[in-house]
């Protein structure tokens, strides 16, 4: 690495990733360990404005195997499309949960208002979400979409994304009233993962 | 002021079909990641101040009744942004093996020994110049089972937010000189030889702790730049 004691060198690029490989826990997702949790599967705390909902899924292998030792982060904006970097009066709009062994996970949250998107267009709601497990070695990013939300028809991210494989994308409402998302890293059904 | 992340930047991260390193064979992606525009989505991000770091948490060598066994080491450097710009406050969260090659994770099955003085999880935030600074111990090398006789380099996991959700980064700091490197999947999967250099901490005499401890030095570099502001929204 070419950078000195700080200075003005221009650093030669980024630093890469790596995986988060299969022991990343007992300091990420520390509840088991009884560590501090730095953030967990609730983005949003009761009483925050907005419909509240809950998102869960599996995280499924290219055997259709589950992926119990991933890590998942999401980002999202509050009901009225705000993005809250500090967190406001309990949202923080990022969650984070580890898989079970049976590649489950369940988030709980408001759901997102519209996020201004390229060239004065306004994309749906949705929620970022990245994926980091051991044989992951860059997060895999994704989004969720709502299947009722009419604003999804005119998005311009999921206008990017073949018809086909644009249901990968949407959370659907499941009898109980929660939202499910399903994710395949590879083959029949694969989510569609972005590159930005 | 406007983010602008170049996307050539992307070029130094390793290929998640990395087919050596066993694990990405049925989770690498086979179908072509689809470009995303950077909205707001995406360059803005969830800021960790002060609040989510105690005292004594970038000490992982004082989280316990007992010190440590091991080479009790510094891990110090600088979070810099594309410009060498400094990343202030930004949160650092590093985990590791043990000084015999052993993480208290439930599932590591590695017959060396736990220490019960050592965690091996720390969390530090960046000063006003993106400076942190871990104590810790050397964490040991640790056989796995991705080919025969496999074994990975000694390496602390650092994981890191930055100003937004395309700044985040989870990497692993390594050690110089390690013989392992020649025959680590995970290390090699970066393709790009300066790229995989910078994964690479450096022994550092001026960080050193006379009588007390060595230091290392692995300055982190960010996707993004400070773009000059401008009077206009300006998209992407």
């Amino acid at each position: 690495m070419s950078i000195e004691s700080g200075g003005a060198d221009r650093p030669g690029g980024i630093t890469p990733s790596q995986t988060v490989g299969p022991f990343f826990a007992y300091a990420l997702t520390p509840r088991a360990y009884g560590g501090r949790e730095l953030a967990t599967e609730l983005l949003a705390s009761e009483g925050v404005p907005g419909e509240r909902i809950s998102i869960e899924g599996r995280v499924l292998d290219g055997d259709g195997a589950p992926v119990g030792d991933a890590m998942l982060e999401l980002w999202q904006a509050d009901a009225q499309g705000r993005h809250q970097p500090q967190g406001n009066a309990g949202f923080t709009g990022f969650g984070r949960a580890e898989t079970t062994e049976e590649g489950r996970f369940r988030f709980e949250t408001v759901r997102p208002g519209p996020v201004p998107g390229p060239g004065g267009t306004l994309q749906a709601p949705h929620l970022s979400l990245s994926i980091f497990a051991r044989g992951v070695l860059l997060r895999l990013m994704t989004r969720i979409y709502f299947a009722d939300d009419p604003a999804n028809a005119a998005d311009p991210v999921l206008a990017l994304v073949p018809q086909a494989r644009r249901e990968t994308l949407i959370a659907r409402r499941e009898p109980g009233g929660g939202y499910r998302f399903d994710i395949r890293l590879q083959g029949e059904g694969e989510t569609v993962f972005f590159e930005a | 002021m406007s983010l602008i992340y170049p996307r050539d930047s992307l070029k130094a991260h390793p290929p998640n079909a990395s087919p050596d390193y066993k694990s990405t064979l049925k989770r690498a992606p086979s179908q072509p990641l689809i470009l995303l525009p950077h909205t707001l989505s995406e360059t803005t991000g969830p800021v960790f101040g002060h609040g989510c770091v105690a005292d004594g948490d970038s000490d992982l060598t004082r989280q316990h009744a007992g010190e440590p066994l091991g080479e009790r080491i510094i891990v110090t450097g600088r979070v810099m942004d594309e410009d060498g710009r400094p990343v202030p406050e930004t949160l650092v969260e590093i985990w590791q093996a043990n000084a015999a090659g052993r993480y208290i994770h439930v599932r590591d099955q590695h017959p060396a020994p736990l220490d019960p003085n050592f965690t091996g999880a720390g969390r530090a935030l960046t000063d006003a110049e993106g400076r942190y600074r871990f104590v810790t111990v050397k964490p040991g090398a640790y056989p796995w089972r991705n080919h025969h006789n496999a074994w990975r380099p000694a390496h602390i996991h650092v994981s890191l937010f930055g100003p937004s959700f395309l700044s985040r980064i989870i990497t692993q700091m390594y050690f110089p000189g390690d013989p392992l490197f020649a025959y680590d999947p995970i290390f090699q999967s970066v393709t790009d030889p300066a790229a995989r250099e910078r994964l690479v901490s450096r022994f550092d005499i001026g960080a050193t702790e006379p009588e007390w401890a060595l230091a290392y030095r692995f300055d982190i570099v960010l996707r993004g730049r400070q773009a000059t502001p401008m009077e206009e929204p300006h998209e992407h």
